[in-house]
């Protein structure tokens, strides 16, 4: 069969979700937050919720993830979204709220934002992209960064004597009565990416539930900052983040 | 049941990246030799083995590949 006779509109099984708009992502090659805003757009639309879901942004590479998904939006101060997100919900019950945010944000800066909503037990998303570094501001140690890891502030790697050791965000709000579903979860091969999406949307669905926060951390890549090919940070990350950030979910209370 | 498919790249928007490449079971991704105005050396389909799989769309950032499949 000739490529052109399969190239029908009949025989489409993939395109561009409906809600990534046609800006051209500021994201470096291969960086993970595009794939991951992918799966956020698909999961709002197959779920019919765009005109009901509010996303807050954040301080870091993702901060124009408001031009990027076509939804309303809201921009946070950086590690200030769970604030946010926390208002937004309880004046708009009604509403699909959600943040997404880096692990200098919201492991950071916004650690005390995060930890209060997950103690409240607020009704929201949180998508966590977790890539072991401030990607935006030129790759410095992130609370997350592995130890041994070279950063641009830990040129000789990280050394727990003088900069402490990596913190695990979603293991700790998991003692959090507040928490109803968190997960951690990867976008680097066609497998982690439909598993990434279910957890999304069932952490969508949850939210509708009004049972608590639902938390989805993707453990990401940022290949610039690690200076590294797309393809080489991938491979690094599933060698090393994985073993102290391992792939699966990790409470829910559905279950 | 058998597939075969076929992809089309949004080549000016492709960055070049390559997790398509790897992500791919059958090799039918590669790399151009060519660059798009931003200088990216984009992905194109090679050969006829594609099986419309969508791996490659799947993990690609910035949503730039479209599949198409049908069974033979
Ligand atoms: C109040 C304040 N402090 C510091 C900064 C500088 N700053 C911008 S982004 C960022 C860290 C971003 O890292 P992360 O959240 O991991 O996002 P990534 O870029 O890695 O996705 C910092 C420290 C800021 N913009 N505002
Ligand atoms: S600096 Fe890192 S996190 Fe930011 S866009 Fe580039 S690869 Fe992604
Ligand atoms: S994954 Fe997408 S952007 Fe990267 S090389 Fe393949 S088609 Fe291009
Ligand atoms: S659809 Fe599957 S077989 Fe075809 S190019 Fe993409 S990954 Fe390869
Ligand atoms: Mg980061």
């Amino acid at each position: 069969m000739d490529i052109a006779d399969i190239k029908r509109p009949e025989n489409l099984v993939y395109r561009k979700p409906a809600l990534i708009t046609d800006n051209v992502m500021h994201y470096c090659p291969g960086c993970s937050h595009g794939t991951v805003h992918k799966l956020i757009a698909e999961v709002i639309e197959e779920m019919g919720i765009q005109d009901s879901t509010i996303g807050i942004s954040p301080v870091g590479c993702s901060v124009f993830a408001y031009n990027y998904i076509d939804i309303d939006w809201e921009e946070a101060a950086h590690g200030r979204a769970p604030a946010l997100a926390t208002a937004t919900k309880r004046l708009c019950p009604d509403k699909h709220v959600f943040t997404y945010q880096g692990d200098g944000d919201l492991a950071s800066i916004g650690t005390a934002e995060i930890i209060h909503a997950c103690s409240r037990g607020e009704n929201i998303v949180v998508i966590f992209i977790n890539n072991g570094i401030y990607g935006m501001t030129g790759g410095q140690m992130a609370p997350t960064t592995l130890i041994g890891m070279k950063t641009s502030t830990t040129p000789y790697g990280r050394d727990p004597k003088l900069n402490g050791f990596p913190m695990v965000i979603a293991d700790m709000i998991a003692h959090l009565d507040g928490t109803a579903y968190i997960t951690r979860q990867s976008v680097h091969t066609a497998a982690a990416v439909r598993k990434a999406k279910s957890a999304i949307r069932k952490a969508f669905e949850y939210s509708e539930k009004n049972i608590g926060l639902s938390f989805v951390e993707i453990v990401a890549t940022c290949n610039s900052g690690w200076k590294m090919s797309p393809v080489d940070a991938n491979a690094w990350m599933v060698e090393h983040m994985f073993r102290k950030y391992p792939i699966g979910d990790i409470k829910d209370v559905l279950k | 049941m058998a597939f075969k498919g076929a992809i089309e790249i949004d080549t000016a928007h492709c960055k070049g990246c390559g997790v398509c490449v790897t992500n791919c079971p059958t090799g039918s991704i590669r790399l151009s030799g060519m660059v798009n105005s931003k200088g990216y050396n984009y992905a194109e389909m090679t050969g006829d083995a594609c099986i419309g799989c969508s791996a490659c769309a799947l993990v690609c950032p910035d949503s730039v590949i479209t599949v198409y499949r049908v069974k033979i």
